[in-house]
């Protein structure tokens, strides 16, 4: 299963510049691939665009080498997982009610859920560790809960492929380290990942291919290695950086953000 | 399950709601009369005048509170009501024309048929009004043109009202106020043939209702087509409320509290929430209606001030429970 984009330009109506100006990606397949950038930057546009909610208005945006717009929704909802940036649940519901509704694209109208459903939700809980918040009301779980159980549900779509839009943003060291590192069992065992974060330093150290996005356009894309230049980085945050190998990170580069208030060391006290 | 037991209870409503009136009956004379046995007053009052008005009241206070239901998850609103698109106003300006047009006192069809194309214009109103402004149908768009139409609606009352005799002003506002007492078979028919489809339909997208409550974007990434469910459950809900406006006129509350309380019982899941809120409005307005016509007989009170009685404090006690959470 593969996102791709080729030459994708999205335009919203009313709005003077595009959103995304001929971007190209590829995507290897069983490859967990971030994309980067500065607030924005066209970075939900081009995962909603490959989702077929964003208005393309020039080149191609292809799920599985087909354009998104010829996918029927339920078949793409098979096949794609996705967990959006914003949801608001309007009426109290248990986290395995929410978890449920990831099985909406394989059942009918009318036909309930049978056991090959149940197992895939019991699975999809598993895997996320929030087997035991089946039971609770989703309005009372904190915010890194509420987003295992949202990933849960992308993942009880059995879906080949998954799309996340900051799924770690606003949540603590444990909850950020513990979907990152599901992720990346997920890409393991065969599921093409595509990351929306702005966590430079862990996607270098669990992606496989970044995509660094600025005012619409492509700046850099490829391995960790190859993106996270500091020179790039500087232009596109308007911020001077550090790079680094961090042997902690397992060789990959980390960025550190640099005060611009000249060299005042931590440790000076008066 | 839920749903199992509150049909029971419409049952046992509907038995209640033929046995008392101004004439109490037991419950052999209301069989015998059912079977076409015993006196002939006994069988014109519950055969003509009780047992349509029992089943007028299930089929609108049902279709009420399923309407509500629907709404509330179609503007991911918990405050929506069947009458806050504006259904009733076209309806009440249909009746009030009617009425003021003295076509009412002839006790025909003029005023259900009136009022039902004054629901439907406004239905076709603000769709196209709302879709107009954003073609894939924005709910927050659909409300203000709701409010909008209603508004509107509300001051053509006022100026129907304004230039109409006293007596006719008298009728208009106890229609708005709602009732049941024009009910017979043929409003039953009508209700039943409106409600009865529609209901079917919204539990045959229940499903994707609940996706719609978590939101349109989620929605679609599960596989759902919002656009389309968004029209026929707006399309659907309205008929359903523009039926019950034309036969009983606009009988607040029960559209609003009845799907909140089931939900509080029941769950948030639309597979059991539309069905048992159907069957919970119609045990419901049933029963306000066997009020209505027996505290304070022989003078019948307006449904809707019972509804509202019951109503007012028990909203007032889910607001409490929603600040203190």
């Amino acid at each position: 299963m593969t996102f791709e984009t080729r030459n994708l330009t999205v335009r919203y109506p009313r709005s003077a510049g595009p959103a995304l100006s001929s971007v190209t990606l590829s995507t290897p397949a069983h490859s967990l691939c971030a994309v980067l950038g500065p607030n924005g930057s066209g970075k939900s546009t081009l995962m909603r665009a490959l989702l077929g909610v964003a208005p393309i208005s020039g080149g191609e945006a292809l799920v599985d080498g087909v354009p998104v717009d010829r996918w029927a929704r339920r078949d793409l909802a098979r096949l794609v997982g996705a967990v959006p940036q914003n949801e608001s649940v309007a009426f109290p519901l248990s986290v395995r009610e929410l978890v449920a509704m990831g099985r909406y694209p394989h059942l009918g109208p009318l036909r309930a859920e049978g056991d090959v459903d149940r197992q895939a939700i019991d699975r999809a809980l598993e895997r996320c560790e929030i087997s035991e918040l089946a039971r609770r009301s989703v309005t009372t779980l904190s915010g890194g809960e509420l987003q295992l159980a949202r990933i849960a549900r992308a993942l009880a779509q059995e879906p080949r492929g998954l799309a996340l839009d900051e799924p770690t943003a606003s949540l603590d060291v444990h909850h950020e380290m513990a979907i990152f590192e599901l992720l990346r069992d997920f890409a393991a065992t065969g599921i093409t990942i595509l990351l929306v974060t702005h966590s430079l330093n862990l996607a270098a150290r669990f992606a496989d291919h970044l995509l660094l996005l600025h005012r619409g356009k492509v700046v850099a894309q490829g391995k960790p290695q190859e993106v996270l230049d500091a020179d790039i980085l500087e232009r596109v945050y308007r911020w001077r950086v550090a790079v680094r190998e961090d042997p902690l990170a397992g060789g990959a580069p980390q960025v550190t953000p640099l005060s611009l208030r000249t060299s005042r060391a931590p440790t000076a006290s008066a | 399950m839920v749903t199992g037991l509150l049909l029971a209870v419409v049952v046992g409503a509907i038995i209640l709601s033929v046995r008392f009136g101004a004439v109490p009956y037991g419950t052999t004379d209301v069989l015998a009369a059912l079977a076409g046995q015993g006196d002939e007053t006994t069988r014109t009052i519950v055969r003509d005048l009780r047992l349509p008005r029992a089943l007028l009241a299930s089929f609108v206070g049902g279709g009420l509170a399923l309407a509500g239901a629907a709404f509330q998850a179609l503007l991911r609103n918990p405050l929506a009501e069947p009458y806050i698109l504006g259904v009733s106003g076209g309806a009440a300006v249909g009746a009030v024309i009617a009425i003021a047009a003295g076509a009412a006192s002839a006790g025909s069809w003029a005023l259900p048929l009136m009022a039902l194309a004054g629901a439907l214009l406004a239905v076709v109103l603000v769709f196209r009004i709302a879709a107009a402004a954003a073609p894939t149908l924005d709910v927050r768009v659909l409300l203000l043109a709701g409010v909008v139409v209603a508004a509107f609606f509300n001051a053509c009352i006022m100026l129907v009202l304004s230039v109409s005799e006293a007596a006719a002003v008298r009728s208009a506002v106890l229609w708005m106020m709602g009732s049941l007492a024009g009910a017979g078979w043929s409003t039953v028919l009508i209700a039943a043939a409106y409600t009865l489809p529609c209901g079917i339909v919204l539990v045959g997208l229940a499903r994707a209702l609940n996706l719609l409550a978590i939101g349109e974007e989620t929605a679609s990434y599960l596989g759902t087509d919002t656009n389309r469910i968004k029209r026929i459950v707006y399309a659907v809900a309205s008929l359903v409320t523009a039926a019950g406006v034309a036969v009983a006129g606009v009988i607040g509350f029960v559209g609003l509290i009845v799907p909140h309380a089931v939900r509080m019982v029941a769950g948030s899941d639309h597979r059991v929430l539309l069905p048992a809120s159907f069957a919970a409005g119609a045990a419901f307005l049933t029963l306000a209606d066997l009020l209505a016509r027996t505290v304070w007989a022989p003078t019948e009170l307006p449904i809707g001030v019972i509804t509202a009685f019951v109503g007012v404090p028990f909203f007032l006690a889910l607001l409490g429970r929603g600040l203190s959470r």
